[in-house]
C-alpha cells in the first residue's frame, strides 16, 4: 500500500516538471488582486487589462493571477509563490501590498516589481498610480449642479491620502458652484465589501445626501441610489448597467496602456525602477460618458475635463484653505506640490467632519 | 432491499482510525470528477495541491508558519472542549494577545530597550489572552451565561479595540493615515529559524505546546480530571473533581494560548499591528481541533493538513489557473467527507430486507 502511494506519487511529481519545462520561455507575467475578479471594479479593472495584455503580447507572455489575496500576514506568500512559479514581473495592485512586497523584492532583486499606489520604491519595485483627484474634481462640479438638497454623501474606504484628496477635490469644485455645499462621509473601513457599502448608501441618503459618491470598489451603492431614485457616481469601472437612470459619471482605471508599456519595456530589457503618477492627460484614468443630466451640466463637466487634460486648470489650486481657516502653504508656485497631494492629512474648508485619527 | 445507519454497541476504533483516510480517498474521487468537468487534467491539479507542496524546503515552511497558530489555538480548545467548556472565542483572546503584546512593542519602538522585549510581549499577550478568555468562563461558573455566546461575542469587542488603536493612538506616523502601526523593532520581532526563509522560532513554541499537551493529557491526574469531567460529569462529581474549577482553567490556558498565538503572528509574518491580521485563525482552529479529534498529535497533523490545502490551492491557482472558488468547494468537501465518515464510528451500515406484508400492501 504505501509502496504504491509513493510510486504514484513520484509518476504525478515527473509529469508535472514535464509540464512546467514546456513554457519556459515565455516571460511570466504575474498579478496579485485585492478582490475577486468579478468584483465590477478595482480588482475587474485590472483583470481587463490582464486582458489587454494577453491580446497584445499573445505568445510572448504568460500571465497569472492570485485574487481575493487579503492585505495581511497572506500576502508576502501569496507574492512569493508568483516569484517562485517563475514570474519575472509582479503587478501587486493595492496599496496593503506595498510591505510585502518591497519584503519579496529585497529577497528577490532579479525578479521587477510594479505596486499600484504606494510610496516606497527599490532597484527592482516600481509604484503606479493615477491622479484620480482630477476626475473627483469634475463630479465635484457635477454633483453641485445637480444636487437639489444641498448635501452630497460620500463613502471613503480608509483616510489615506489619496481618497482624503479625493475628498477635498470634489469640495473644493463644488463650493466654486454653491459656496454652502455639505457633505456627509462614511468610512466603511474596507475596499470590497457589498453589504457594508450598501449600508452606508442608505444612512447616506438617510440623512438628506442625493448625489452618492464612493471610493470603495463594488456596485453595491449605484444599486441603492437606483432603488431610492437619487444620482451616483460610479467607481474604478462602468457601473451604468447598475444605475441606468442613476450615474452620472463614473472615474473608469484605464491600466491596459501602462501595463502594456511596463511588459513591453520588460520584453526589450529596459524595464528600470519608476514612479508613475498619471492623470488624464496620460490616460492613466478616463470618465465614463456624462449621462444623466442636462446639456448644460454636461458642457461644464467637458470642459473642465479639457481644461484639466491640457493642463490649464488644477483642482488644488493655490489658495487652499484648510478647516481650521487657515491657508496651506503653497509649495507647487500656483498650486500645491505632488508632495503635499500624495500626503494629504487635512480637510478643506466647508467639510463640518473630523478626519479620523486627527 | 435498503441500506439503513444502524448504531453500534460501541464506538468502533477501527474506523476511528481509518475514517479519515476513506474522507481523504473520497475528496480525491469527487475532486478528479470536477477537475475532469474543468477541464483540467486531474492528476496535475491533485499534484499541485497535495504534493508539490511537499517537494520543498520553501513550501515546506510555508505550511508551518501557516499551521503555527492554528495548531496553537486549537490544542488550548482542545483542552476546553474535552472538559465540556465551549469556548468559541479563541478569535478574540488571539486579537487581544496581539494587541497587549504590541503594546511594549509600540511603547519600546526606537528606543535602546535590550533582548527582554520580545519575552515580555509574548508573556504578557498570554496573560491578556487568558484574561480575556476568564470573562466568559468567569461569567458561566458565577452567573450561568451561556459561554458560547459570551465568548462568541467578545470577538467583535477585541477587533472593534484593535481597529481603535492602529486608527487612533498607534497609527505609524508615517503611514499616511494607512491603519497600521511602525514595523515593530529588531528586538520585537520573532527571530527566524533559516536565513532567507520565513520559519521563525513560533513553530518550535508550537510544537513544545504539542508535547506539553499531550504529556498533561496522558501523564497526569489535572488530565485524567478533564477527560473525566466531559466524558462523565457525574462520575467526576463523586469523584470529588470541581467542574467549574475547571471551565476556569481550561478557559485560562485556551486564552493564553490564543493570545500567544495572536503575538507570534504579529511579532513574526506580519512584522507590525494592523486589522485583518488574522484571516480567522480563531474560528478555523476549531475545525483543526475536531479534525484532530482533541487529541495532541491529531491536532498537529491536522493543523499541517489544512495548512497544506491553503498552499497547495494557490499553487493551483498559479500552475493550473484554477479559480480560488474551486480551492474553497475542494476545502469543503474535504470537511464534508470527513465529518461524514466520522459517523461510522458510531454508526455502520446495514442491508435491509422490507418487510414482505409492506411490500404486497404496496404493490
Amino acid at each position: 500500500m504505501r509502496k504504491s502511494l509513493l510510486a504514484l506519487a513520484a509518476g504525478l511529481l515527473l509529469a508535472g516538471s514535464v509540464s512546467a519545462a514546456s513554457a519556459a520561455d515565455k516571460l511570466k507575467v504575474g498579478f496579485i488582486y485585492l478582490g475577486p475578479i468579478g468584483d465590477l471594479g478595482w480588482t475587474y479593472q485590472h483583470e481587463l487589462a490582464r486582458q489587454a495584455l494577453v491580446k497584445e503580447f499573445g505568445d510572448k507572455i504568460e500571465t497569472t493571477y492570485l485574487e481575493n489575496v487579503p492585505e495581511g500576514p497572506d500576502a508576502e506568500r501569496a507574492i512569493e509563490q508568483l516569484v517562485r512559479a517563475g514570474n519575472k514581473l509582479i503587478f501587486t495592485t493595492s496599496f496593503g501590498y506595498m510591505d510585502p512586497t518591497l519584503k519579496v523584492a529585497k529577497k528577490y532583486p532579479n525578479v521587477h516589481f510594479e505596486h499600484a499606489t504606494g510610496y516606497k520604491r527599490d532597484k527592482n519595485m516600481s509604484t503606479y498610480s493615477s491622479k484620480w483627484y482630477q476626475g473627483r474634481y469634475i463630479q465635484g462640479l457635477i454633483a453641485a449642479k445637480m444636487s437639489k438638497s444641498g448635501v452630497l454623501g460620500y463613502i471613503g474606504s480608509f483616510p489615506i491620502p489619496e481618497v482624503v484628496s479625493g475628498i477635498n477635490a470634489t469640495m473644493i469644485a463644488a463650493q466654486s458652484i454653491n459656496p454652502n455645499i455639505k457633505v456627509k462621509i462614511i468610512w466603511a473601513n474596507t475596499w470590497f465589501d457589498p453589504g457594508k457599502e450598501a449600508d452606508a448608501a442608505k444612512a447616506l441618503i438617510d440623512q438628506g445626501a442625493d448625489v452618492i459618491m464612493q471610493h470603495t470598489d463594488s456596485p453595491a451603492a449605484m444599486q441603492i441610489a437606483s432603488e431610492r431614485g437619487k444620482l451616483a457616481f460610479g467607481q474604478d469601472s462602468e457601473m451604468i448597467k447598475f444605475g441606468p437612470k442613476t450615474q452620472l459619471t463614473s472615474i473608469l482605471d484605464t491600466w491596459a496602456p501602462y501595463y502594456i508599456a511596463r511588459v513591453k519595456a520588460e520584453l526589450d530589457g529596459t524595464w528600470k525602477s519608476e514612479d508613475t503618477w498619471g492623470g488624464l492627460d496620460s490616460h492613466m484614468f478616463a470618465m465614463a460618458p456624462y449621462t444623466n443630466m442636462p446639456d448644460d451640466v454636461k458642457k461644464i463637466a467637458e470642459d473642465a475635463q479639457a481644461a484639466i487634460t491640457a493642463g490649464k486648470l488644477h483642482p488644488f489650486k493655490c489658495p487652499v484653505v484648510g478647516q481650521d481657516g487657515k491657508e496651506i502653504e503653497c509649495k507647487g508656485g500656483a498650486n500645491l506640490d505632488d508632495g503635499q497631494i500624495l500626503g494629504m492629512n487635512f480637510y478643506v474648508k466647508g467639510i463640518d467632519d473630523k478626519l479620523p485619527g486627527k | 432491499m435498503q441500506l439503513v445507519l444502524e448504531k453500534r454497541t460501541e464506538r468502533s476504533n477501527t474506523i476511528a482510525l481509518v475514517s479519515p483516510l476513506i474522507a481523504i480517498g473520497l475528496t480525491i474521487v469527487t475532486m478528479t470528477i470536477l477537475f475532469a468537468i474543468l477541464g483540467k487534467n486531474p492528476f496535475l491539479a491533485l499534484q499541485a495541491y497535495f504534493i508539490a507542496p511537499l517537494t520543498d524546503s520553501y513550501s515546506l515552511q510555508e505550511i508551518a508558519v501557516k499551521a503555527t497558530p492554528l495548531v496553537m489555538i486549537a490544542i488550548g480548545l482542545s483542552l476546553c472542549y474535552l472538559a465540556n467548556a465551549w469556548n468559541i472565542g479563541a478569535e478574540g483572546q488571539f486579537l487581544i494577545g496581539a494587541v497587549a503584546g504590541s503594546w511594549i512593542a509600540v511603547k519600546t519602538q526606537g528606543t535602546d530597550a535590550g533582548a527582554w522585549v520580545l519575552p515580555a510581549m509574548l508573556v504578557l499577550a498570554a496573560v491578556a489572552g487568558a484574561l480575556y478568555a476568564l470573562i466568559p468562563a468567569i461569567c458561566k461558573v458565577k452567573f450561568g451565561a451561556s459561554e458560547i455566546l459570551t465568548s462568541l461575542m467578545l470577538v467583535y469587542v477585541a477587533d472593534l479595540f484593535l481597529d481603535y488603536l492602529v486608527r487612533g493612538p498607534w497609527r505609524d506616523p508615517h503611514g499616511f493615515n494607512f491603519p497600521t502601526t511602525a514595523e515593530f523593532d529588531p528586538v520585537a520581532t520573532v527571530p527566524l529559524l533559516i536565513e532567507g526563509g520565513r520559519l521563525h522560532l513560533g513553530s518550535i513554541i508550537a510544537l513544545l505546546v504539542v508535547a506539553a499537551a499531550a504529556i498533561l493529557l496522558g501523564r497526569t491526574i489535572k488530565g485524567f480530571e478533564i477527560r473525566v469531567v466531559g466524558a462523565a460529569p457525574r462520575a467526576a462529581r463523586f469523584g470529588g473533581f470541581n467542574a467549574n474549577q475547571l471551565i476556569i482553567l481550561t478557559f485560562a490556558v485556551s486564552g493564553a494560548l490564543a493570545g500567544l498565538a495572536g503575538i507570534i503572528e504579529v511579532a513574526g509574518p506580519v512584522g507590525h499591528l494592523q486589522p485583518g491580521i488574522s484571516p480567522g485563525y480563531g474560528f478555523t482552529a476549531i475545525i483543526v481541533a475536531f479534525l484532530g479529534r482533541l487529541n495532541p498529535l491529531g491536532i498537529l497533523i491536522a493543523g499541517l493538513f489544512l495548512a497544506l490545502t491553503f498552499i497547495g490551492g494557490e499553487q493551483a491557482q498559479i500552475a493550473m489557473k484554477i479559480p480560488l472558488d474551486v480551492t474553497k468547494v475542494f476545502q469543503g468537501i474535504l470537511l464534508f467527507y470527513v465529518l461524514a465518515c466520522d459517523s461510522l464510528i458510531l454508526y455502520r451500515f446495514k442491508l435491509v430486507v422490507p418487510n414482505r406484508q409492506v411490500t404486497r400492501g404496496a404493490g
